[in-house]
């Protein structure tokens, strides 16, 4: 059996000598999964995220990706924020080199692979365009296409569509899917939207807050390539009502004042 | 403005005006006090009688100005950058900073002048002290102000601290960097005016402004002194106008301050 991509291995996080905010989390993820974390506020999603981006350490316990500790992975490690985080003095062309200017890539194989992200999340015209000329949608997608430009191998997304609106967010979902066909990579995805969650994973992992910890791993055995009709199947709807029960148990248990 | 010619037309009427009652005035006061006020002709006449003396001077507080305010903004940068490092050091630095800022400058002149001498020296580092303050509060300040969320990208992509200072954090406090400009540019051609009625001297050809205003102020000869006044607005306008032009260059595509009402 090959290593697993991601291994968390009793993993327990306590910032400083403050409550435990993840704790003895153990998960395997292979190459190739799609993995979305969802749960109440508090449950350490983002944490797990901010963990396996080597952001931060982890208290007890053992997090690998490739076999390896997060920083010493760093290189196949790409992460987007919950905002686009573009700087806005450069323009797009110029904020999705970032990432290959601070590695020193040369310039040639930076405006190559420039070109290719931005074909990708379909922007190249708007490669000389600054940040605040873009709409939302189109920010978030430049983000992404500067995660992409290191080729990485795990994609974390912390709520990268959580500030749209519903239509963009569905496009945007279309349009992450289609990208991951032409680039494999295996994508850790935190969210607030269980239809989000149901749409991309073929995994969903419901957290459980006060400690946070894995309340419930959920498949997802709706085959890909997803589209736009992939929402009005059946099995996508039972999905989303069995992912939305379990998550509002989750909720309430996590809320005493929400208690009956 | 939807009626650009409006916006030449009303300056202009608004001069118009400020000339008519200084005329106005001028003519209203008794004959043997109109001294006080001179003509706007006469402050022009003052001009040509004067020209090569004042072109003189206007230089050499020119030279005194921009010298002064070209070591502020490298002085400036440098000790930001060292007082971003840390809380600590700026809590260190600050109080010499302020004592350096609260001396007044004809107190700080003659001290000055026994140490550098009188003239283009004592004046160029009296500017420097009246303009450094606020550009190294302004970019301090932009320095450590950084976007957290970008600080975090940057960490992420394992950039070191190099990068993250000249590709992070040095862009992202131009907008603060150049509202110090901006106010050092209007203190600078002041404070070489003040510094060189403190520590001008007349030695070679080295009054500039001020050293002049306070001769003709004891000569008696008025015209001339409002002459010496417009040519010190006259140089303020123009140091301050190449400085918005330049912020107005780095930050036109990027800064919400220049956004554009069209779009």
């Amino acid at each position: 059996m090959p290593a697993p991509l991601v291994e968390f291995h009793e993993v327990t996080k306590r910032f400083g000598a403050g409550p435990v905010v993840l704790d003895r989390v153990s998960f395997r993820a292979e190459a190739g999964d799609f993995v979305s974390l969802i749960g109440p506020s508090g449950c350490g999603k983002s944490t797990a995220l901010r963990l396996l981006a080597g952001l931060s350490p982890v208290t007890e316990g053992r997090l690998l990706v490739e076999g390896r500790a997060p920083a010493d992975a760093a290189a196949e490690i790409a992460f987007v924020f919950q905002e686009p985080t573009l700087l806005p003095w450069l323009n797009v062309a110029q904020n999705v080199e970032v990432p290959q200017r601070l590695r020193g890539v040369d310039a040639a194989v930076r405006t190559a692979t420039r070109t290719r992200v931005l074909e990708l999340v379909r922007l190249s015209e708007k490669a000389a365009a600054y940040p605040r000329q873009l709409s939302g949608g189109q920010k978030m997608r430049v983000s992404l296409a500067r995660a992409l430009a290191l080729a990485p191998k795990l994609l974390l997304l912390d709520e990268p569509f959580g500030a749209l609106d519903e239509m963009t967010r569905e496009h945007l979902n279309e349009e992450l899917l289609a990208i991951r066909q032409q680039a494999a990579w295996t994508a850790f995805f935190v969210t607030h939207s269980v239809a989000e969650a149901v749409f991309l994973s073929n995994r969903i992992l419901v957290l459980a807050a006060n400690p946070g910890r894995i309340h419930t791993e959920i498949p997802v055995p709706l085959p890909y390539p997803r589209t736009e009709d992939t929402r009005l199947s059946r099995a996508y709807h039972d999905l989303v009502a069995d992912v939305s029960r379990i998550l509002r148990s989750v909720e309430k248990a996590a809320d005493p004042a929400a208690r009956p | 403005m939807n009626r650009p010619w409006l916006r030449i037309l009303l300056p202009a009427a608004a001069g118009a005006l400020l000339v008519a009652v200084w005329y106005g005035v001028h003519f209203w006061l008794d004959e043997e006090l109109r001294f006080l006020l001179p003509t706007p002709g006469a402050v022009l006449d003052a001009f040509s009688t004067h020209g090569p003396s004042l072109a003189r001077a206007a230089w050499n507080t020119t030279q005194g100005a921009l010298l002064g305010f070209g070591l502020a903004i490298v002085v400036s940068f440098t000790l930001a950058i060292i007082l971003s490092l840390s809380a600590l050091v700026r809590q260190s630095l600050y109080p010499f900073l302020m004592a350096l800022q609260m001396t007044p400058l004809p107190v700080l002149a003659p001290i000055c002048v026994i140490w550098f001498g009188a003239g283009l020296p004592s004046v160029s580092l009296l500017t420097f002290v009246i303009a450094f303050f606020p550009l190294v509060v302004n970019t301090t300040q932009g320095l450590i102000s950084t976007d957290r969320h970008l600080v975090e990208l940057f960490g992420l992509y394992r950039a070191s601290r190099f990068q993250q200072l000249f590709l992070l954090r040095v862009p992202a406090a131009l907008p603060y960097f150049f509202t110090g400009l901006r106010i050092a540019a209007t203190l600078a051609p002041i404070g070489a005016v003040v510094a060189d009625m403190n520590a001008g001297t007349s030695a070679g050809d080295g009054g500039g402004l001020g050293f002049q205003a306070v001769i003709y102020s004891s000569q008696a000869k008025y015209p001339a002194l409002f002459a010496t006044a417009a040519t010190t607005c006259v140089l303020g306008f123009v140091l301050n106008a190449i400085v918005l032009t330049i912020a107005w260059l780095a930050l036109r595509h990027w800064h919400d301050s220049y956004e554009r009402s069209d779009r």
